[in-house]
């Protein structure tokens, strides 16, 4: 009888420790844990990348109801990829979508608008990058929810997608109401 | 020969060691430009995630390297920079992470499992049977004329 636990302990242990690493296969080691959830946006004050709008505030994010905040950069492959997406979001009235363009300059990002078009109603440029940091964004594209009150309630990192979508920001969208 | 050998141990390791911080990041003062690659030796890059920003020569660690300075010649100390960083990317960009409740398990189990490991090994070893020792010549002899 000794004998038998004595055997059973180590294939009981490779059976625990196999359903620890298979649970880390599914986990993306680059998905980070955003130190902003449940905080107010890091204040900001970049200039528009259109000089004859104005600039994207950070204090302004609330007076507008929820904000969708994407960092992108016409440099960003990925961001692409999302694109097609955020032109459809940007017909949706419960939020404003607006735009960080990241470590870019301005020729690139107008010829990267003008080929794929602007679904954003703002855009702030952070050429140095500092913004970005007070984020915690760690590459693009990068998206966060603002909600009315200015407290960031998502950060999604990568590709925005309808499934993320309908996941995680969606039932946001829906607690928050219609936009006042 | 050995001057040759000399030359390439230094080309080889003079490459091996060769740093991303570019001059013009660096800080007039020495010492401060010591601390700052202490601290940038412990900070994560989050492009190229196992180097640290000062080994790393993505533009993000570039970045993050020249607030470490901004922040050292603000008169931080060295904690204060660490959490600068910290409080916009949390624990993860630590290349030594805290002890602390979530982190307890990561720095208890090694040496919980080293622990398990010796106690088995102790009840193992304890009970196996007296391996049987040969008889000598002369114990033979008595057990014959027995």
């Amino acid at each position: 009888m000794k004998l038998r636990m004595a055997t059973l302990l180590p294939l009981g242990l490779f059976a625990a420790m196999g359903g620890v690493l298979m649970v880390g296969l599914n986990h993306d080691p680059r998905v980070m844990p955003s130190t902003l959830l449940g905080k107010p946006v890091p204040s900001f004050d970049l200039p528009a990348l259109d000089p004859t709008q104005v600039g994207l505030k950070s204090a302004a994010l609330k007076e507008n109801g929820v904000t969708l905040v994407n960092v992108w950069g016409s440099w960003c492959g990925s961001c692409r990829y999302e694109h097609p997406l955020l032109m459809n979001l940007a017909k949706d009235k419960r939020f404003k979508l607006v735009g960080i363009d990241w470590k870019d300059n301005k020729p690139n990002a107008d010829q990267y608008l003008n080929t794929f078009g602007n679904p954003y109603a703002q855009i702030g440029t952070d050429e140095s990058g500092r913004t970005a940091i007070d984020l915690g964004v760690s590459g693009a594209p990068e998206t966060f929810v603002v909600d009315k009150a200015g407290t960031v309630r998502v950060r999604i990192p990568g590709p925005l997608t309808p499934e993320i979508w309908a996941k995680d920001i969606e039932p946001i969208l829906k607690e928050q109401g219609p936009a006042s | 020969m050995i001057r040759v050998l000399l030359a390439a141990f230094f080309i080889l390791f003079g490459a091996a060691t060769a740093q991303a911080v570019l001059p013009d990041e660096m800080l007039p003062n020495a010492q401060q430009e010591l601390r700052a690659r202490g601290i940038s030796a412990n900070l994560r890059c989050l492009v190229c995630q196992n180097q640290s920003i000062d080994d790393s020569n993505a533009s993000l660690a570039k970045d993050l390297r020249l607030i470490v300075r901004e922040r050292i010649v603000a008169g931080d100390d060295d904690k204060q920079v660490v959490d600068f960083i910290v409080s916009r990317y949390g624990n993860y960009v630590l290349l030594k992470p805290p002890f602390q409740m979530d982190t307890a398990l990561l720095w208890i189990l090694p040496f919980a499992l080293l622990l398990i490991a010796l106690a088995v090994a102790f009840a193992y070893l304890r009970q196996q049977p007296e391996p049987e020792t040969e008889l000598g010549d002369a114990q033979n002899d008595i057990l014959k004329s027995e």
